[in-house]
């Protein structure tokens, strides 16, 4: 009998492996599609139209509650807080809460917040039409911005929500802020 | 599906030996392409990984002997924690288990030697580099990687150089495993004797072909894992990076897609072992033959579905837990298959207790008390009190020490005298096994009570509350220290001063790796063996 080929073979076995390097990449675009449309959970998308969002009916008749929870990072010297911990809207209804954020430290930074809606089945019904989040925030040394996010609760919310919590985390965006770094020594000796 | 190949390479390289052995250091190791001293290669250097690996965690037992800080810095202590994980997984039980494979596979299937040599011989020469590159960041500035074997961001990147280090030699391990996982499928699939039919193999080449697809499969999920790692860390990406818009809980999934069944690449040659050793001594064939074969792919299929049991803590929605909780606890199923037929093969079997099968059966005992605590940590709402607790350092410690590392040594008791022709020293071996039952349970079972109680993982300090059950296990750990040098010496004298093993070794053993004289010859079926059902351990398809 002949000797099967056995360069074939482990030719085979590498490309079965580099499929399976590729694959560990493709997950996240894969968790991302399972986690939407399996699991119910809306990931951050940006701003949704402002138009769709006006056209929704306002629910006179319900109340929801939104939370809001701030949070930096430990290694980002920026003081942020709620203007209001809380607040009542009708579903349907566009409404503003309104953020600051101070840059404590000597040296301007560059930050994003991370936004994420608890319980996370309400997040599919949580709309934002604006958002610091939604770009960088430049704070230079010292410092302070008000920032608002608007919002519209989903009509269709599910009855037996009747809280949410919106919480953001501010982390320091490090090449961002490097970059602004750089920049700003390149611009010194010119001026 | 036989071959001839071998016999034809053969003929061309003639020695005086004659074993055929090739002549000189350089020939004879370096360059080999021989199944045998590959395998022995590979037991060898995991010998030396399980020392160094075992060094570091007297070291891990040191410091936690008593509350407060004694001997080491907290930053050393956990590059202790995260370098001794990595050596044990990467450099002590996969590379043992390849070496067992690349001994017995060919011997135990009729074969001459694997089906692709020269890759076998890379395979191996890239891990003494691998480890080399991981052990050398102990001594770089910055030291070692030091945010836990699971390499999670942000922490991991927090490092200085060395999470480069650990990287590289994490993706050469992978390649080392990829290339001996596609050699063990090759040659399983192509190099059988004629007659060795797939459903009449050894268990442990089934179990190993199983886990041969798992590696292929998983190891380059990790390697690109790591690399998503690097680039976030070197090159500006950031998709484990918050600020940047990635997610750092996704490195969590994509490891541990890599890593439950990674914990399995770890057990289930285990299994193939234990299914080998028990039938010899219980002098019966091995009960359930084909459930066994099933149950092992069935626990590997299980095994890519399970990942997020490791994260029930991080955050998922209810149906995500409930999910993975029940899948986790279904493996059980499959394991108890495994662990009734080990027992009911030695039922009213004509059981002797030499020292392997003391190895097998303390295995099938406290590799059944790890699968208790696993189960318990499959439960979510327990687990959110277990987790990140010593009770997951139990947990797989009981199921990787004496789990995979116990069927290591009875393997290596078992096939002994067929790899060097000597018999070993029962009484020391004997010795060697009580010994290790004593100190195994007094370093592993207290730390179920410290997790309980809420002791952390990864802490070279404690509340004061810990402080007695920690000294019982450091207790233990000191005796467990030495016991690779009780096996040390236990073979070396069995090399020197041993009694001459017969070809079948252990009386009425079966499989094909006891019809070839002891010590196996260089160069083993050259001609295909003509094969008869009852040199099988399986020959009788009806079982
Ligand atoms: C019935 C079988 C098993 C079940 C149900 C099970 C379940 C679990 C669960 C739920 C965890 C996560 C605990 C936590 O972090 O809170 C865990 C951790 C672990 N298991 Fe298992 N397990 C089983 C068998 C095994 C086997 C056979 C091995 C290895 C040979 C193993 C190795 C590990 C390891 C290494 C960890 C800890 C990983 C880490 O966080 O560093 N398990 N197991
Ligand atoms: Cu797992």
């Amino acid at each position: 009998m002949m000797r099967p080929n056995f360069y074939l073979l482990a030719k085979k076995g590498w490309m079965i492996a580099l499929g399976f390097f590729a694959f560990g990449f493709a997950l996240i675009p894969l968790y991302n599609i399972a986690c939407e449309h399996v699991l119910g959970i809306k990931l951050e998308q940006g701003a949704v139209d402002g138009d769709a969002a006006a056209a929704m009916t306002v629910d006179e008749s319900r109340l929801v509650t939104v939370q809001f929870v701030t949070n930096t990072k430990s290694k980002l010297p920026w003081e942020f807080s709620a203007e209001k911990t809380s607040m009542q809207v009708h579903p349907g209804a566009l409404s503003e809460a309104w953020f600051d954020a101070t840059n404590v430290s000597q040296r301007d930074i560059v930050g994003n917040a991370v936004p994420s809606v608890a319980p996370n089945s309400a997040s599919l019904y949580f709309n934002k039409t604006e958002c610091f989040c939604f770009t960088e925030q430049l704070l230079k040394a010292g410092e302070t911005r008000r920032m608002p996010v608007r919002f519209v609760v989903d009509p269709r919310l599910p009855k037996d929500i009747s809280t949410l919590t919106l919480a953001y985390t501010f982390l320091e965006n490090d090449i961002a802020t490097k970059k602004l770094a750089e920049s700003n020594q390149a611009a010194a000796p010119a001026s | 599906m036989a071959t001839h190949a071998a016999t034809d390479h053969h003929h061309a390289d003639h020695h005086d030996d004659h074993d055929h052995k090739p002549q000189g250091f350089m020939n004879r190791w370096v360059f080999t392409t021989n199944h045998k001293d590959i395998g022995t290669l590979y037991l060898v250097f995991a010998f030396i990984m399980f020392c160094i690996g075992g060094a570091m965690s007297g070291v891990i037992r040191a410091e936690l002997m008593s509350p407060g800080l004694q001997f080491v810095e907290p930053y050393f202590f956990n590059q202790m924690t995260t370098v001794h994980a990595l050596v044990m997984i990467f450099g002590g039980v996969m590379p043992a288990f390849v070496g067992l494979g690349n001994w017995m596979i060919p011997l135990q299937i009729g074969a001459p030697d694997m089906a692709l040599p020269r890759m076998n011989n890379w395979s191996f020469w890239i891990m003494p580099f691998a480890f080399t590159v991981l052990l050398c960041t102990l001594f770089l500035p910055g030291g070692a990687p030091a945010g836990g074997w699971t390499l999670y961001p942000p922490l991991s990147l927090q490092g200085g150089s060395s999470v480069a280090f650990a990287i590289f030699a994490i993706h050469m391990m992978g390649i080392s495993s990829i290339m001996g996982a596609i050699n063990i499928i090759a040659t399983i699939l192509n190099m059988r004797a004629p007659g060795m039919d797939l459903l009449k193999m050894p268990l442990f080449v089934w179990t190993w072909l199983i886990t041969a697809f798992l590696l292929i499969a998983v190891m380059p999920v990790l390697a690109g894992a790591v690399t998503m790692l690097l680039t976030d860390k070197f090159f500006g990406t950031s998709f484990f990076n918050a600020a940047g818009g990635g997610d750092p809980v996704m490195f969590q999934h994509i490891f541990w897609f890599f890593g439950h069944p990674e914990v399995y690449i770890m057990i289930l040659p285990a299994f193939g072992v234990v299914s080998e050793i028990i039938p010899t001594f219980a002098r019966k064939p091995l009960f359930g033959y084909q459930a066994m074969v099933y149950a092992t792919a069935s626990i590997a299929f299980l095994s890519f579905i399970v990942w997020a049991h490791h994260m029930f803590t991080v955050g998922m929605p209810l149906g995500g837990e409930l999910f993975f909780m029940y899948a986790t606890m279904m493996i059980a199923v499959p394991t108890g298959v495994k662990v009734f037929n080990w027992v009911s093969t030695m039922w009213k079997g004509s059981m002797t207790f030499e020292t392997p099968m003391l190895w097998a059966i303390g295995f099938v005992i406290l590799f059944t008390i790890g699968g208790f605590s696993g189960l318990m940590l499959a439960i979510v709402p327990a687990d959110f009190q277990y987790h990140d607790t010593y009770f997951v350092v139990a947990h797989f410690h009981y199921v990787l020490v004496t789990g995979a590392l116990f069927s290591i040594i009875a393997a290596v008791y078992f096939w002994w005298p067929k790899w060097t022709g000597k018999m070993y020293s029962e009484k020391w071996g004997k010795f060697h096994f009580w010994w290790t039952i004593v100190f195994v349970n007094l370093l592993f079972f207290p730390q179920h009570f410290l997790g309980l109680a809420g002791m952390p993982r990864r802490i070279p300090d404690y509340n004061v509350a810990f402080a007695d059950w920690n000294m019982v296990s450091s207790i233990g750990a000191f005796g467990m220290l030495c016991t690779p040098v009780f096996m040390f010496l236990i073979l070396w004298h069995s090399k020197k001063h041993g009694k001459t093993a017969t070809a079948e070794v252990w009386e009425g053993a079966h499989g094909l790796e006891w019809t070839v004289p002891s010590p196996a010859p260089h160069h083993t079926f050259t001609e295909p063996p003509v094969i008869k059902a009852s040199m099988l351990a399986h020959g009788d398809p009806t079982h």
